[in-house]
């Protein structure tokens, strides 16, 4: 099972073996959008735009939001 | 065996992401909150509505702010990881472990430093809340942005390499990204509400503090997750023990 592992030596490191795109893709589909959702809760919901209606999640996640980086209100 | 990998390396991602966000969390609460108090006794100073207060200071500034740095870490961490995956053995001749740091450092510089230069962090009470939508999507313009043309920049210096050589192919690959992004901040437009009076060294030492809650994100995202991907992938015993660290001596 060990097929695709480089062969490091202690001076000379090999190319690490590439991990194929279509291996790669449906967790990057999947997992990469789930990941841009929490990333909008954390930074944009209740701001300039609202899925849930309320000031709740923003008011949760304000101090968080303003020291981020992102515009908060 | 495959997919296998980049589920491994997915979990790893986020928890290393998760590892970083608590260290984040702990500069953001002892640097950065001071400042955020500060701003907001700025903003009660000179406003005359008072809000309604839904959740709690004491609670924004704790369980508030560990929920949203938290989840920023592993959100993040996620996506570094998968970034990971693409980018192993395709970047240059690098062990995952320096894949892995490098990829968190040109993350720090592209979602966050290159945004933040043009449109810097602000506390309470700076920003027009009429203008919100606007600012919001310059932000998130700018991040995507600076992310796309990173990735651009990466593929170019790929393609020269063989022409000029990795050294100037790199050169050439950072100066394209600098002079696009240069090209943005120009003329992008330029947001400044900063309300008159507002203390500047508040606003100077709560932007440091942003910057630092990154660089230690990132930085510890790097160390950790390089450490768990290299396990990953090179699961050999034969790696060199890390000799342990000298404590002699008194503190």
């Amino acid at each position: 099972m060990a097929q695709h592992v480089a062969q490091p030596t202690a001076t000379t490191p090999a190319l690490p073996a590439k991990l194929p795109i279509g291996a790669i893709v449906p967790w990057a589909v999947f997992f990469g959008i789930l990941m841009l959702v929490l990333l909008y809760f954390v930074g944009a919901e209740q701001g300039a735009t609202s899925v849930v209606s309320g000031s709740d999640v923003h008011e949760w996640v304000h101090d968080a939001r303003h020291l981020l980086g992102f515009p908060c209100h | 065996m495959n997919s296998a990998t980049v589920r491994n390396l997915l979990v790893r991602g986020m928890l290393a992401g998760l590892a970083a966000g608590v260290l984040a969390l702990a500069v953001a609460y002892l640097l950065g909150e001071p400042y955020v108090d500060k701003a907001i006794g700025f903003e009660e100073a000179h406003s005359h509505e008072h809000e309604m207060e839904v959740v709690s200071r004491g609670v924004q500034s704790t369980a508030g702010l560990a929920t949203g740095v938290l989840i920023y870490g592993v959100a993040f961490g996620g996506i570094a990881a998968l970034a990971f995956c693409f980018a192993l053995g395709r970047v240059g001749r690098f062990s995952p472990r320096a894949t892995a740091l490098l990829l968190s450092g040109c993350a720090l510089l592209a979602v966050y430093v290159v945004p933040f230069l043009k449109y810097p962090a602000n506390p309470p009470a700076v920003g027009n809340a009429d203008t919100i939508g606007k600012r919001t999507t310059l932000y998130f313009l700018m991040m995507v942005l600076s992310v796309l043309l990173a990735i651009a920049a990466t593929i170019l210096g790929k393609r020269l390499a063989p022409r000029l050589g990795n050294w100037y192919a790199t050169v050439v690959a950072v100066a394209a990204f600098v002079l696009v992004i240069g090209l943005a901040y120009a003329f992008l437009p330029v947001v400044n509400e900063v309300p008159a009076h507002f203390p500047a060294s508040v606003l100077w030492r709560f932007r440091l503090s942003a910057l630092a809650i990154q660089v230690t994100l990132w930085t510890g995202f790097g160390l950790a997750f390089g450490e768990l991907a290299e396990r990953v992938l090179n699961p050999r015993p034969a790696r060199a023990a890390a000799p342990s660290a000298v404590t002699a001596g008194g503190s």
